[in-house]
């Protein structure tokens, strides 16, 4: 049994795990560094399972188990049931219309007694399961436009549940499935259409809409002229120039304006444009006219939303090159940076370690991304490769996007930082995420379909 | 079909590392380049706290102490905390009721936020403090106690010597830039308070705190490593009696004057009594601002030191100096004898100086006597000496006594505030009259202290003491010794005695005959304590306000006992009408007796003291003025009144003194508010004016005895 149970485990990437555990363990003393006040035991309140620390040492536990149990699982049994998973989370999700409930806004989570299961955060193991699932049948051709397609809309189905249910941050994960699918042959065009338009909303963003489409209507203009020989060639070239005109100006005038007024929320919108350091205007002009005291409200809400960011930066900055010490966090003791234990659980360890400590932990994100990619590419099923870009996409989108986040880059949009943030939803999924890929790998020399 | 697509990892790759060196290259940015945020972080966590040491205590010279500091309580609230309370009781014990509570409750929140303590009521008063003190684990943790040491005086005597601590002001600050006030502190502004607040303060510490993101201070900084430790102001030993003291302002009530004692062997000031006075513990409370404006405001300059701060013609009390200055340059003996037959005709018949008793007298019983035309010819004779080459060099060789006396110069002595007085000199009467122009006849008045030459209470007590020592004095002070040490010497010019050129003992002892006389036969009787000798001399000061003559200052002055003096006095009772030794004497009298006997028993003595300080002299301007304020204090429109300065915004710390001290040279009181009507009185401190020769309207005649 003892000896059957060794060979089990070997050709485990063990390297991964410890990885894992080596950033699971930062973000338990990180969590304990924004809890810890001079009065008080370390091993007292770990036993009390009343502070966040501690709880968060039993979610660990658990997860340890949960690793061990999917570790000894089959990995068939990871390529039999993608769809049936799929169709559970997407269910999940449908259901958190009816029995979900409300937290920061959002509702988003399902109680579950000892603790809020948050469907969109799971979904993302299924989505990923469901992706690689489809893409490694041996009748997908993904070249085709149609399989792209299925591939977008398995990925974005969630999104759209997402949204409905008020939860943007968590919805926007779903986009880093594009890096799984670039990898297996999307084309680029959609990705450089897709950057296109984010310049164009950034530009929509931060000038009005009319220069802008003056300028389009310029550059359009000189193209034509630079290209004028070709265009007496062929005539369809200066349709193609004209038609991505109007769409640009479409996208400027019409579609961005309708976007903020009609789809986003207000709040969401106020954030993006704090993004860009301008005031939403968009506003004053809602259908509904808001009295001075919504204004005010309005007001304290995009201080509050600046305070944030402001205190983030300040506990980070502080920090200096080496840090105050362990526990000599002035920022973090003084309970400045709000939510500091969840979402800005980073500005702890800046405050403490200093520059030097975070690039310590960006050089361990950096380095399990890059297992994480190393053991893509040594797998022999397309399945297990799809499954481990997936996870590495994942990890990175929410790795750069929470840091970006603390560190002024990025607008604060609620997604946690992988491993080290406080909570068991966030800190389960991404242990099964890891796990799965490890078992996986196990059977690197399958082919599993 | 992965082959395809073999680039694309490495692009994928690229897109990691990439951004993950645009976060890093930002943290380094962040951490190591800027440093506004490390400064924004040290200005929001950790916060920098003065610890305030204890004052000095201030003991009197039996070391009773009469400045000191008492623990008051502040009562406190945490108004998040405020739940599940009594408020109705509460209410009951701090005597509120219910809406007065709520408002205070809203103030302090949007004074100071919801989860800071701020206070509720501050300085409770000890009835309210011992109440709430019984019942307060019913209020806690959102109330509570706070103990709070403020300044008190257990004698509530000697208000304008010991001084009083105030809120310093901005100008204050820029006086005192190197010196570690900033604002919010409490500082000295009169008095010793004032004078030693050097030794006083002591040396204030730092604490460093943490501080959270509610403002509230959570622990020390790496358990208060970077702190300085409070050290605890030095305490002072004055030569006051506060016994003395007591008794001076209890005879001095409801008049205007002062009463300054002097140990003559030390120059150690016994007793410096200015009236009207308040009662300095007045000045300490809550209401300290109220109570401020109120002294500030009163017509009688409660605020004032007359002892160091008014000046006045010393009257007869200058015959004593007139008399040695005339011995010693050998112009009379004191066997020169005068006759008066009515007045001094020495300048000629027009303007002459009366005398009250006709007859002829030799310098002791013209001194006993108080006779102007005596010291008339006195001072003639030596200004007219002819070994002087001018009267320029004659009136400045006479000057030069004055000065070596004590008179015409600040003494120097410890509290802030002190006037220099005036001796006339040949410059000024150069300036006024043209060189040359001007002869003795032009001053005669001041020979019998009259006229040009000013002098403040205090220079006549120490003249008292030089001419009690027989030729030489310690620079009046009120602290002998510092606790601890004298640090930045500021005692050092009391140790050293100031001795004039030697005049002969003989000389002395002539005066103290004639002085000695004006107690047992003379002018002063009224001063006189079975079984003491003492040695005085009356003065009747006349004085002009605003160029209308007003009622008679009474002078006395004297030491005692004749043979070992152990006390050198002053008493000036402004406006009180009639002679020196009416009121001033009787006095003194008792002053002598209570320190030289140390306690009065005798019945009718005792039954003095209630006559002398059941007396009221106050001027009738004074009541007029309080009067005509009240009339416009009922006047409705406050603003009216400001803009036409009948009433002005006061400020808690009192600027005058800042004045006084930075333009002594200037008549400060009368140049403060040149034009306002509002405190007509300020130059009722005196200023007799200049009795010339030209000017007809002037009194005639000098009454002086």
């Amino acid at each position: 049994m003892n000896q059957n149970k060794t060979v089990e485990l070997k050709g485990r990437d063990w390297m991964l795990v410890w990885l894992y555990a080596l950033i699971a363990f930062i973000g338990l003393l990180c969590i304990y560094s924004v809890e810890y006040r001079s009065n008080t035991s370390f091993f007292k309140g770990l036993l009390a399972f009343k502070l966040n620390y501690s709880k968060q040492f039993i979610y660990l536990m658990i997860c340890a188990v949960l690793a061990i149990f999917i570790l000894l699982t089959d990995s068939k049994f990871f390529t039999a049931t993608p769809n049936l998973l799929y169709v559970l989370g997407i269910f999940l999700m449908l259901l958190t219309f009816l029995i979900g409930k409300t937290v920061n806004g959002s509702k988003s989570w399902i109680p579950m007694g000892f603790m809020n299961l948050q469907p969109v955060e799971t979904c993302k193991i299924f989505t990923s399961l469901a992706l690689a699932k489809y893409l490694s049948r041996p009748e997908t051709d993904f070249s085709k436009s149609r399989s792209q397609l299925i591939a977008s809309g398995i990925c974005f189905l969630p999104v759209a549940f997402s949204l409905l249910q008020n939860e943007t941050g968590l919805a926007l994960v779903y986009f880093s499935f594009l890096i799984p699918m670039y990898r297996e042959g999307f084309p680029p065009i959609y990705l450089i259409i897709g950057a296109l338009s984010g310049v164009l909303l950034v530009a929509a963003l931060l000038f009005p809409p009319y220069p802008i489409i003056v300028v389009l209507a310029i550059i359009a203009a000189m193209a034509i002229y630079v290209l004028k020989r070709k265009i007496k060639r062929k005539k369809s070239l200066l349709m193609v120039i004209i038609t991505y005109w109007a769409l640009s100006s479409f996208f400027i005038g019409v579609a961005v304006p309708f976007l903020f007024k009609h789809v986003f929320q207000k709040y969401q919108a106020d954030r993006i444009f704090s993004l860009v350091g301008r005031d939403n205007p968009y506003a004053s002009d809602a259908k509904d006219k808001l009295t001075t005291v919504q204004l005010k409200s309005k007001k304290t809400g995009e201080d509050l939303e600046n305070y944030n960011v402001k205190q983030s930066k300040i506990a980070i900055g502080s920090g200096g090159f080496f840090g105050k010490g362990f526990l000599k966090g002035t920022q973090t003791q003084g309970d400045f940076v709000p939510e500091q234990h969840t979402d800005f659980i980073f500005t702890s360890l800046a405050e403490n370690f200093g520059f030097v400590g975070c690039t310590i932990l960006m050089l361990l994100y950096l380095a399990m991304l890059l297992r994480i990619i190393m053991i893509a590419e040594r797998q022999r099923s397309p399945f297990s490769r799809v499954y481990a870009y997936s996870v590495a996409a994942i990890l990175f989108f929410h790795i750069a996007v929470n840091i970006c986040m603390t560190i002024g880059l990025a607008p604060v949009i609620g997604i946690t930082l992988p491993l080290m943030s406080y909570g068991g939803s966030s800190l389960l999924t991404f242990t099964i995420l890891i796990f799965i890929l490890v078992r996986l790998d196990a059977d690197r020399q399958m082919v599993l379909r | 079909m992965a082959d395809f697509n073999q680039s694309r990892r490495i692009i994928i790759r690229l897109v990691f590392i990439s951004l993950f060196i645009v976060i890093i290259i930002r943290l380094f940015t962040l951490q190591v380049i800027t440093s506004k945020y490390r400064n924004l972080a040290e200005d929001q966590s950790t916060f920098r706290k003065v610890v305030y040491p204890d004052r000095g205590i201030v003991f009197d010279r039996d070391k009773n102490p009469i400045l000191q500091n008492t623990n008051v309580y502040d009562l406190m609230v945490v108004p998040n905390k405020v739940t599940n309370i009594n408020v109705n009781q509460l209410c009951k014990l701090l005597d509120l009721d219910s809406a007065m509570f709520q408002k205070r409750m809203v103030e302090v929140i949007v004074k100071n936020g919801r989860s800071r303590p701020s206070v509720f009521e501050a300085l409770l008063s000890d009835q309210k403090a011992a109440m709430l003190g019984e019942s307060m684990h019913k209020f806690a943790p959102a109330f509570y106690l706070q103990e709070r040491s403020v300044r008190s005086y257990p004698y509530d005597a000697a208000a304008n010597v010991l001084g009083y601590t105030a809120e310093v002001d901005s100008n204050f600050l820029k006086k005192h830039p190197d010196e570690g006030y900033v604002s919010g502190d409490y500082a000295g502004m009169t008095g010793l308070e004032r004078s030693y607040e050097k030794v006083l303060m002591g040396q204030r510490g730092i604490e460093y705190w943490k501080r959270d993101n509610k403002n509230r201070l959570t622990e020390r900084l790496e358990n208060g490593e970077y702190d300085t430790v409070a050290v605890a102001g030095q305490n002072l030993y004055t030569s006051l009696d506060i016994e003395l003291q007591e008794l001076g302002e209890k005879l001095m009530q409801n008049k205007l004057g002062s009463i300054v004692a002097i140990d003559p062997k030390t120059g150690g000031i016994l007793a410096m009594v200015s009236a009207p006075s308040y009662k300095p513990n007045y000045l300490t409370g809550s209401d300290r601002r109220k109570h401020f404006s109120e002294l500030f405001m009163n017509p009688a300059l409660p605020l004032l030191n007359r002892t160091v701060s008014a000046t006045y013609s010393p009257g007869s009390t200058f015959k004593t100096l007139q008399a040695l200055i005339g011995l010693h340059e050998g112009v009379i003996t004191t066997d020169t004898k005068y006759s008066c037959s009515g007045a001094f005709y020495g300048c000629g018949t027009g303007k002459p100086m009366r005398c009250l008793d006709y007859g002829t007298f030799d310098l002791r019983s013209a001194i006993t006597i108080s006779d102007n035309t005596y010291f008339a010819n006195v001072m003639q004779r030596v200004i007219n000496n002819p070994k002087f080459p001018n009267i320029d060099s004659a009136l400045t060789h006479w000057d030069n006594y004055m000065y070596s006396f004590g008179l015409g110069h600040k003494l120097g002595v410890d509290i802030p505030s002190e006037k220099s007085g005036n001796i006339p000199s040949p410059k000024y009467f150069n300036k006024v009259y043209g060189q040359g122009k001007w002869n003795f006849c032009s001053f005669r008045s001041v020979s019998i202290g009259q006229g040009e030459v000013d002098v403040t209470p205090l220079q006549v007590a120490n003249e008292m003491a030089f001419i009690a020592n027989k030729g030489w004095y310690y620079i009046p002070h009120l602290v002998d010794s510092i606790d601890g040490g004298d640090k930045f010497g500021m005692l050092d010019k009391y140790q050293k005695r100031v001795a004039p050129p030697a005049i002969p003992d003989s000389i002395y002892e002539a005066v103290h005959d004639g002085m000695e006389g004006v107690v047992t036969r003379g002018t002063g009787v009224a001063a006189k304590v079975q079984g003491i000798v003492i040695c005085g001399k009356t003065g009747t000061v006349e004085n002009y306000y605003r160029g209308v003559k007003q009622q008679n200052h009474s002078f006395f002055c004297g030491f005692a006992p004749r043979d070992n003096p152990k006390i050198a006095i002053m008493c000036v009772v402004e406006n009180s009408g009639r002679f020196g030794g009416t009121y001033a004497a009787p006095i003194v009298g008792l002053m002598i007796e209570k320190y030289l006997k140390d306690s009065i028993t005798d019945k009718a003595r005792l039954a003095r003291i209630e006559q002398l300080s059941g007396l009221n002299l106050m001027p009738p301007r004074i009541f007029a003025e309080i009067r005509r304020q009240d009339s416009l204090r009922h006047s409705k429109d406050s603003a009216y009144l400001i803009s036409k300065g009948y009433i002005m915004i006061i400020k808690d710390t009192l600027g005058m003194e800042d004045d006084i001290v930075n333009k002594e040279e200037l008549s400060s009181l009368k140049l403060k508010k040149p034009t306002e009507p509002k405190r007509p009185l300020t130059d009722s401190i005196k200023k007799v004016e200049a009795i010339k020769p030209e000017e007809p309207k002037l009194p005639e005649v000098a009454d002086s005895i």
